[in-house]
């Protein structure tokens, strides 16, 4: 049978009887992804307002710089900090190499160039008058940040979801800090590839065709939600 | 401009009640997901493997015999070319090595990384191409079928696909072609020599669109033949040459990097690999879905002289041991640590009688008359 529809008939498949192996491994994927994300919000969006909202000596040359890093190879980010977890690395002592938090830590480090340049843009997009109005109101800076921020609200949560989409789908990352270890480190992408190289073509489409459900559910999500919100 | 404060604080909100939403259910559906499996605390042991043997599946099926026997294991499986599983463990990021490349293997014992190398298991490559076989190579032997495909693929009637990655696959091949006094450097250059650069699915596969040879193990073989990933056929699949050798190696705890290395649990899962439920396991996968076993057991294979796969017992063991040996021994006696009972399971008749290591001392010499006794 052609692979492709055999691989749809097994994707629903293993959706609807709710294969073990198969819900786990999506599970870990969202986990990891979502919590890399967000840790990765954590310094990206107060970096992004910085860069945004105030003015400093080498604030173009640091915007460039995370606009060119949107685009770095994932296999090279995670050689690099494949070496840094390694036993024999400078942070081997925390043994974190191939546990789920390493692809987590991993993915935060790759889409923080996403995040930056995202929100960055979004805020930058904001009405400047906006801000002095808030400050002629007697907004502190904080204040005026939390205002621009909620102005630009949907701009943030779209890059947000841009650097989720990019770490859900990513292989590079994920497999050289986690190894595909089943059970403990296998998420949809290591999976995909593993079994595309063990020959299970149809097996391989039905994990790409979750993969793909939940990166288009997610964004249909997000822009229902905001439609229903202006 | 109406003041946005109010309605940007009240997004505000809504952003941290949505991070805490999707943190919650990523933490809910992950939970969930872990007490499907209800894990007791477990000691954890990281093999680096090779792609061919993982891809088979058997190492899922050791995983689970193995923590069945020892449930306080919990055994992870990491799998790349030999190449890199070897690094991986040098950096100490593996507690032991499964591979099946003797030259790396020795290279890994001598760098003062690994100790007590057991073979476990063989099985032989295969060289395969398409039904037509332009190269006429068929029955010939791994010599004289390389020759033939060289010359056909000079005249451009035949094409060759090589791993070119740092399996043990690519290092048998490289070896062959050694053989017949060819350098793959040079033939890399050559037309109809091409290079995959990646595993053996994708080198089949990739020999099988352009209707090539290749050199395969059989397991990855008869995996894409049943998947009908491939129709390409055996068309050489026995000689000394084409034979392959599994062999598990323990992380050496003296070095420097492998100090935190589970030697332990290494200890027992090799163990367990030369144990009689190993080795069973070795004889029976494939059986059932491929209708002839992918794998012979060596222990087994030594102590009861009979080989799963059809060929002169005693024949093989020779071959394995001029293939696979290290002066004279699977593992010579300075690459030995703690390991008690490992290498007097079987007798290394065969080894005898050729010679005994130089380098032996004495009082280790003792091991060998014992391991002839038993």
């Amino acid at each position: 049978m052609d692979p492709i529809i055999e691989g749809i008939i097994q994707a629903v498949n293993l959706i609807l009887t709710g294969d073990p192996e198969v819900v786990s491994i999506t599970a870990l994927s969202l986990f990891v992804s979502i919590f890399g994300t967000l840790i990765a919000c954590v310094w990206s969006i107060p970096v992004a307002v910085a860069l945004a909202l105030r003015s400093f000596h080498g604030k173009r040359i640091l915007k460039g710089l995370f606009n060119a890093m949107i685009g770095v190879p994932t296999v090279a980010l995670g050689l690099y900090l494949y070496l840094l977890l390694s036993r024999a690395g400078p942070l081997g002592y925390f043994q974190l190499l191939y546990t789920p938090y390493a692809i987590m830590i991993g993915q935060s480090v790759l889409v923080t160039p996403i995040i930056v340049s995202f929100a960055t843009g979004a805020l930058e997009s904001v009405d400047p008058d906006l801000r002095t109005l808030a400050r002629t109101l007697g907004a502190s800076d904080l204040q005026t940040y939390s205002v621009v921020l909620g102005e630009a609200f949907w701009g943030v949560v779209l890059a947000i979801m841009a650097a989720f989409n990019r770490a859900f789908a990513e292989l590079g990352v994920a497999m050289m800090l986690g190894g595909n270890i089943r059970y403990l480190t296998r998420v949809l992408t290591t999976a995909i590839s593993l079994e595309t190289a063990r020959g299970e073509i149809a097996l391989s489409i039905a994990l790409s065709f979750i993969l793909l459900g939940v990166v288009m559910s997610l964004s249909v999500a997000i822009n229902l939600a905001r439609k229903s919100s202006q | 401009m109406t003041l946005p404060s109010r309605s940007a604080l009240s997004k505000f909100q809504a952003s941290i009640l949505i991070v805490v939403v999707l943190a919650g259910a990523a933490l809910a559906i992950y939970g969930y997901s872990l007490s499907n499996q209800a894990p007791p605390p477990k000691t954890r042991l990281i093999v680096s493997t090779t792609t061919s043997l993982y891809e088979t599946g058997f190492l899922d099926e050791l995983k689970s015999k193995f923590e069945v026997k020892y449930p306080n294991m919990n055994v992870s499986f990491i799998s790349q070319g030999t190449g890199l599983a070897i690094q991986t463990a040098m950096r100490g990021d593996a507690d032991m090595i499964l591979v099946h490349d003797p030259a790396a293997e020795l290279k890994f014992l001598q760098g003062g990384y690994g100790v007590n190398r057991k073979i476990v298991a063989y099985n032989f490559f295969v060289i395969v191409g398409p039904s037509n076989d332009p190269a006429g190579i068929m029955g010939k032997s791994p010599s004289d079928a390389l020759k033939a495909i060289r010359s056909a693929g000079l005249n451009g009637t035949a094409i060759w696909v090589s791993r070119g990655d740092s399996s043990g696959t690519y290092s048998k091949e490289k070896s062959l072609w050694k053989a017949i006094g060819l350098d793959v450097q040079q033939l890399r250059t050559e037309k109809w020599y091409l290079e995959a650069g990646s595993g053996m699915t994708a080198t089949l596969k990739l020999a099988n669109e352009k209707r090539g040879y290749t050199l395969s193990d059989t397991a990855s073989y008869l995996l894409n033949l049943n998947n009908h990933n491939i129709d390409l056929v055996k068309l050489v699949t026995s000689g000394k040459s084409l034979l392959n050798v599994y062999s598990a190696i323990v992380d050496n705890p003296k070095n420097v990097n492998m100090t935190k290395a589970n030697f332990d649990g290494a200890m027992q899962l090799i163990r367990y690999l030369v144990s009689d439920d190993g080795q069973q396991l070795f004889a029976d996968y494939g059986t059932s879905k491929y209708g002839n076993p992918l794998f012979g057991p060596y222990i087994k294979l030594v102590q009861s002289k009979s080989d799963p796969l059809g060929n002169d017992p005693d024949q093989l063991i020779q071959w394995i041991a001029d293939y696979a040996f290290f002066e004279a021994s699977e593992c010579p006696q300075q690459f030995r640590y703690q390991a008690e009972g490992l290498y007097s399971a079987q007798a290394p008749v065969t080894v005898l009688s050729v010679c005994l290591p130089p380098t032996l001392e004495q009082g280790k010499t003792t091991h060998w008359t014992q391991s002839l006794k038993a």
